[in-house]
């Protein structure tokens, strides 16, 4: 068998196993849209400033909260799946077969690509229903395609590279809420900047990824201005992702 | 041009392609070092084909270094190994195709279904084993489509083992794979693996339980501090069978045993002494016994057990020849 029949195979594998596990699958979908509400219904409705643009608070969070579902379903979920993986032997097992290593990490990246999707998807058609939010269509819609594709298997490779960070899966979400939740905070993704943000977190946004991401989502969603160094900066993120995985990825429990 | 007894090649069949007449693991003086300290130190070993040989050794003797070097999962420092024909330092991925592993402690997916599993890891080889035919194998027929979360300890095990199966190997690493089970659950998994050699395959064992090592081993090896200290037959192992008998009974209250057929009296009562002679001690022992119409309670004649020839293997060696504490 072909690495790419191998990795068709175990995604189909991944997917079996995430949509027999209800309670999983259900909050990974309900979450963006639970915070969706919460932030809309919590902070009213007022215009946010997007360079010349002014928008809605509620179409805003569309946008918002459709980044963090993919930042979510990827960066979140393969750090600490994978992290449980390694320590419950899974990888080690796994490492010992002749399956390539890439086809079992790539139909992971794959799937969580395709629950991105889905979860963008479900957060427009609700933006849309509920607060009337732009859907992207035509070259938009091409452009915001390249961008969720790209987000996504940037965020996925930097979820890998983490794994390396963390000690054992107990550890696995505390590490990662450490690192992604300031990150989300300090790139507008909860509250969106205003005239008066610090520089200081202005630099911060323009280092990291999670701020580009943001903007080229919104691009997609508010007609906002497309930039193409937003999907590089993301693309970089995740190529610098992919060598420190490559680098430092552990297939089996680290020993403290 | 030195032959080893293994390598003459008696009735054997053809050899295969590459490797079919090679050992299935051949070792010569292995060594790998952790943080400059030696775990594995100058090991030589060679397994033959369609054999279940047995690795024995306390915690940290170099057991499980030495088996993950045989399996590829860590690079060696020094000496020579082959497996199947394969340096698993640089051959690594035409071995997993022919290698089947059980390790100490693997989780799998917990909400796939045994027969989903079995056939997941089936589908990585190129000549993989029906998948019924494995779980028939292991005894897993009735749970086929219960999920892998649901099984019990014992179960999940034989799904290990089935799933190292799944890819049809020439070769088996069983790391302890009957650790932690109960009597029941033990002797099911040996009859699995006592199964495996009427396959043709070759199985190398790692465990602590000398009976396991008894009970299935054609060969075993024990290993203290990173070396190889005794290796053979598990009947026969550092000459046991020509080790001296020890007679052992409860001394009679108030009777004294003639000289040289008790030893001194131990705190639960029982005497025990290792005679010359066994039979003639046993004829005198039990003639004065009958004559005084006394009774020998809990008399037995034993041999040291593999278990004794281990302890004595691995403890210390800064330790004199002192076997009264047994």
């Amino acid at each position: 068998m072909s690495a790419a029949t191998m990795t068709a195979s175990q995604v189909r594998y991944v997917n079996k196993s995430f949509w027999r596990n209800p309670a999983s699958a259900f909050f990974t979908f309900a979450f963006p849209l639970m915070f969706l509400v919460i932030f809309t219904s919590l902070l009213g409705h007022y215009t946010v400033h997007i360079g010349t643009r002014s928008v809605n608070s509620a179409t805003y969070y569309v946008a918002s909260m459709a980044s963090f579902a993919v930042i979510t379903a990827c960066y979140n979920n393969i750090a600490i799946q994978t992290t449980f993986q390694r320590d419950a032997g899974v990888l080690k097992r796994t490492n010992g077969t002749p399956l390539p290593s890439g086809s079992f990490l790539g139909a992971r990246v794959v799937h969580a690509l395709f629950i991105s999707v889905i979860l963008v998807v479900i957060t427009a058609a609700f933006g849309r229903v509920f607060y009337g939010a732009d859907i992207p269509t035509g070259l938009t819609l091409l452009r915001f395609a390249v961008v969720v594709a790209v987000g996504a298997a940037s965020f996925c490779a930097l979820g890998l590279a983490t794994t390396a960070l963390i000690p054992n899966a107990d550890a696995s979400a505390a590490v990662v809420n450490a690192i992604i939740l300031p990150l989300l905070f300090l790139s507008g993704i909860f509250i969106p900047f205003g005239n008066d943000t610090p520089d200081w977190i202005l630099w911060i946004a323009r280092i990291f990824p999670v701020k580009h991401f943001a903007d080229g989502m919104q691009a997609g969603f508010l007609g906002t201005a497309f930039h193409w160094t937003d999907v590089l900066v993301v693309a970089a993120w995740g190529v610098a992702g992919l060598a420190l995985a490559l680098r430092f990825f552990s297939w089996e429990p680290r020993r403290s | 041009m030195t032959m080893l007894p293994g390598e003459t090649g008696a009735g054997g069949a053809p050899a295969s392609g590459a490797g079919g007449s090679t050992p299935a693991v051949h070792v010569r003086g292995l060594v790998k070092a952790y943080s400059g300290v030696r775990a594995v130190n100058g090991i030589d070993l060679d397994i033959r084909r369609g054999e279940i040989f047995a690795l024995l050794g306390p915690n940290g003797a170099g057991k499980t270094t030495t088996v993950e070097i045989l399996e590829g999962y860590r690079a060696r420092d020094g000496g020579e190994v082959t497996v199947l024909g394969y340096d698993p330092g640089r051959q690594r991925a035409p071995l997993k195709r022919k290698i089947g592993i059980v390790l100490q402690s693997t989780g799998v997916e917990p909400y796939l279904t045994v027969a989903e599993t079995v056939r997941m890891y089936a589908g990585f080889y190129p000549d993989p084993r029906p998948v019924d035919e494995v779980i028939g194998l292991v005894g897993l027929e009735e749970k086929r489509n219960a999920r892998v979360n649901k099984l019990s300890g014992g179960q999940q095990r034989r799904l290990d083992v089935a799933i190292a199966l799944a890819g049809n190997p020439e070769l088996l690493f069983l790391d302890e794979p009957t650790t932690g089970f109960d009597p029941s659950a033990r002797r099911e998994a040996w009859e699995v693996i006592k199964n495996l050699a009427t396959l043709g395959k070759t199985v190398l064992l790692t465990t602590h339980y000398m009976d396991e090592a008894q009970y299935l081993a054609d060969r075993v090896a024990v290993i203290s501090a990173g070396r190889i200290v005794a290796e053979g037959d598990p009947a026969t192992l550092a000459n046991r069978e020509l080790a001296k008998a020890r007679i052992r009974y409860r001394l009679p209250d108030g009777a004294t045993p003639p000289a040289g057929l008790a030893g001194p009296p131990g705190a639960d009562g029982f005497t025990e002494f290792s005679p010359d002679d066994v039979t003639a001690a046993l004829h005198q022992l039990t003639g004065w016994a009958l004559d005084h119409k006394i009774s020998l309670d809990g008399l037995e004649v034993s041999r040291p057990s593999l278990e004794d020839v281990y302890l004595s293997l691995t403890s210390a060696p800064a330790s004199g020849d002192q076997g009264g504490t047994a």
